[in-house]
């Protein structure tokens, strides 16, 4: 029997229009088959991946062409079936320049023989089960881009007693997991129920803001014969951050500077869990993804199950082109996004959403003087006092910066959302913990 | 805020990029000072009608003498000029509403000046001054001209005690409570009536503009001490009602910038307001005690705040692990 966790929630945060509505009654969509495809070596956090691939090379959809020997890395693989055109620096979904292995799809889609491969976790071994998630190069799908296997590996020697899914899904738009929740309930819960095995049966979780009761209702069925608990949260940004989700879920609290795994818990998302049980059930490795396009800047927003490394510009034109003249373009939420500037920015592993703003909704606010109103430290999830980590970030002055627990900050953006100054207040404090960490390096 | 760069850099005149978050909210300084007057707009126009075109000349004066001063200073100081956040109305508005009926209308050209040039400008302009700049002015004026200060009339025009200093001086013939409910008593015009404060600091609370902690806890502190000083209990609710207590604590200790920013902060600043009201006006020689509470709890805010520093979640004890 699943049980029912209701009405869960945290200190602090802040209730943003949703906008969700564009695209939550809208089934997933495949994408239509990209002419090419750019594959980021570096699409998760750790190191960079080596190509394993030579300019020239044919290749097959899943065949993995990077690799790393780091501890903290995930291996990444073609998407498409085709021939290496060039191998040279990009700018990601994720903001950052990097090496991208470009390959021109001969529009058959075949597959890596090794996809297909059935297996189940009844019958897998723990090291078995870390490899084959290893293997499929699967990071965490909420935005984060944690390697999986490598978050289970630092966990060694600690207790996991619970692990959570994350399907908070809590940023404005975004109704990527809300929508594998829904039509692939079972799957989801396949996952966890891997990872649970993993951490010898421990409790398993799954989140899920209450602005998804259908998706509640849907979990809850399909895992009403297993012994999983199915958490509502109330809706409320930012939840769906992993201590958040961990506070309100298991009133357990992360240590500042420590991780999910000082409170005997790991965290994961909702679509990762899916994609662990694609790699488990079929040898499916990680190469396509659920990505929201939406905004009042695209004439018809849509879920679309997209490969990875296809230009945002293809999935754009997918939904109907720009409405009017974008404003901006988001990869990822419009809290915590990237701000993008060219159309063939190809999608990363951890890319959720492509989001278009119009002209008119990104005007530049102008900045006033802060008043003191102190909405910055009633919404601040962590309990900082932005408005002075900020202005002594602004002078230069990092040292009280830092004495103001800088580095405690998760970069929500709930701060800068509230401020009636319109004040750069994450902005800020980004860059503080920046110019702190980088001190600490040198020293 | 030379640092970091503000403006987005805008590719192809096309596209903004720029830092997350990439959203904000409604919420801009001028609709909070809007509605601040909007909360205000009420008892204004209550002081209108219990005292007639001299409350209306001491509003208007003030008002349009702390824009133009604002202005001034700003534009002298080549500072931008920011009367468009309307910050300075609101200051016009509470300190004609902290004058009586009768105070000549260079009284508050004179409070206007102090209030937005020494107490707002000087120190930093809107966010920076470390009092309430309306109250800074009574104050002043209290020192100045003592009997214009104090010469509260009531809505008939003729001058009367209030109801706190016909208390303070043993009286019994105080007002109705309805009349002090209402707002037909003397006092400063702004004060008086207590309902018409109270529909106003209800739309302040309801809008999220001020923080309901501190008029709640400024008040019932306040109630609890002159009971524990020995005030008659039957007595109590015209203490709560009379001497701006309403006025002080719903839309003068509420100021931003001269109260804590920190939950706690807030609460002790409150209680510190209305410890002080209580002891001032039981054991002081003055009646009326809001003005000076507020303006010595505002001093004291900067002590507050720090010492009320939250803890940050999951905080490990400093110097142990980092």
């Amino acid at each position: 029997m699943s049980t029912m966790l209701e009405n869960l929630t945290f200190k602090g945060g802040v209730h943003i229009p949703e906008n969700k509505d564009l695209t939550s009654s809208k089934a997933i969509e495949r994408a239509r088959e990209p002419k090419t495809v750019f594959i980021a070596l570096h699409q998760h956090v750790g190191a960079p991946c080596e190509a394993i691939v030579k300019v020239g090379d044919t290749v097959k959809v899943g065949q993995k062409i990077g690799e790393s020997n780091a501890k903290l890395s995930a291996t990444v693989h073609s998407s498409v079936s085709g021939q290496v055109k060039s191998i040279k620096k990009m700018y990601t979904a994720q903001g950052i320049k990097c090496d991208c292995i470009e390959i021109e799809s001969d529009g058959l889609n075949e597959l890596d023989e090794s996809i297909g491969v059935k297996s189940d976790w009844t019958n897998l071994s723990k090291e078995e089960i870390v490899n084959k998630i290893k293997e499929a190069g699967i990071v965490g799908l909420g935005g984060a881009g944690f390697p999986l296997h490598s978050k289970l590996l630092s966990a060694e020697g600690t207790t996991i007693d619970s692990f959570i899914l994350n399907g908070a899904e809590c940023e404005p738009y975004l109704t990527c997991d809300h929508r594998i929740m829904l039509e692939e309930p079972e799957k989801v819960i396949y996952g966890l129920e891997v990872l649970m095995k993993y951490f010898d049966n421990c409790d398993g979780y799954i989140a899920v803001e209450d602005n998804k009761k259908d998706a509640i209702d849907c979990l809850s069925k399909a895992s009403s014969d297993k012994d999983i608990k199915i958490a509502s949260l109330k809706t409320k940004f930012p939840q769906g951050e992993s201590y958040r989700i961990v506070d309100s879920v298991l009133k357990r609290v992360v240590p500042q500077g420590g991780r999910c795994k000082d409170a005997n818990t790991l965290v994961t998302n909702v679509g990762t869990s899916y994609a662990v049980a694609e790699a488990i059930q079929d040898n499916k490795p990680l190469y396509e993804r659920v990505v929201t396009v939406t905004g009042n800047g695209v004439n018809e927003p849509k879920n679309l199950l997209a490969k990875i490394g296809t230009p945002i510009g293809d999935l754009i034109e997918q939904c109907g082109g720009f409405k009017g003249k974008p404003g901006k373009i988001i990869a990822g939420g419009p809290m915590t996004g990237i701000a993008l500037h060219s159309l063939e920015t190809p999608i990363i592993k951890e890319t959720t959403g492509i989001i278009v703003l119009s002209e008119e909704e990104v005007k530049i606010d102008k900045v006033e003087p802060c008043i003191k109103c102190g909405e910055c430290v009633s919404v601040c999830p962590v309990f900082l006092e932005p408005l002075y980590i900020s202005a002594y970030s602004l002078k230069g002055n990092m040292e009280m910066a830092n004495e103001y627990n800088a580095l405690a900050c998760v970069s929500c953006g709930s701060c800068s959302y509230v401020c009636p100054s319109k004040r750069p207040l994450t902005e800020s404090i980004n860059h503080a913990q920046n110019e702190i960490k980088s001190k600490r390096e040198i020293s | 805020m030379e640092r970091i760069k503000q403006e987005p850099i805008s590719l192809d005149d096309m596209l903004i990029v720029s830092d997350g978050p990439h959203i904000r909210s409604d919420r801009t300084v001028r609709r909070t000072m809007l509605d601040v007057i909007i909360a205000l707009a009420p008892a204004m126009i209550g002081s209108i009608y219990f005292f007639g075109l001299n409350a209306l000349k001491l509003i208007i004066v003030s008002c349009i003498s702390c824009v133009v001063f604002e202005a001034g200073i700003q534009r002298l100081l080549k500072r931008e000029v920011r009367i468009g956040d309307l910050s300075a109305v609101v200051t016009g508005i509470l300190l004609a509403f902290n004058l009586p009926a009768p105070t000549p209308w260079w009284v508050a050209v004179f409070g206007a000046g102090f209030a937005i040039i020494i107490v707002k400008e000087l120190f930093g302009g809107i966010g920076s001054n470390f009092m309430n700049p309306a109250l800074a002015a009574r104050a002043a004026i209290m020192a100045s001209w003592p009997e214009i200060a104090t010469n509260y009339v009531n809505p008939d025009g003729i001058s009367t005690a209030t109801p706190l200093a016909i208390m303070k001086a043993g009286g019994s013939s105080l007002p109705s409570l309805t009349r002090m409910f209402i707002g037909d008593i003397g006092g400063v015009i702004g004060e008086t009536s207590a309902i018409l404060l109270l529909i106003g600091a209800a739309y302040l609370i309801i809008r999220k503009v001020i923080d309901w902690k501190i008029p709640v806890f400024y008040i019932g502190t306040t109630a609890i001490f002159l009971l524990l000083l020995g005030i008659d209990a039957n007595n109590i609710i015209y203490h709560i009602l009379g001497g701006g207590l309403i006025l002080g604590a719903f839309f003068m200790a509420t100021d931003y910038s001269s109260s804590p920013v920190t939950p706690k902060g807030r609460i002790i600043f409150a209680i510190g307001c209305g410890l002080l009201t209580a002891l001032i006006r039981v054991k002081g020689s003055m009646a009326e005690s809001v003005s000076y509470s507020i303006l010595l709890m505002n001093v004291a805010a900067p002590v507050i705040e720090k010492w009320t520093r939250p803890r940050v979640f999951g905080e490990v004890k400093r110097n142990e692990s980092r």
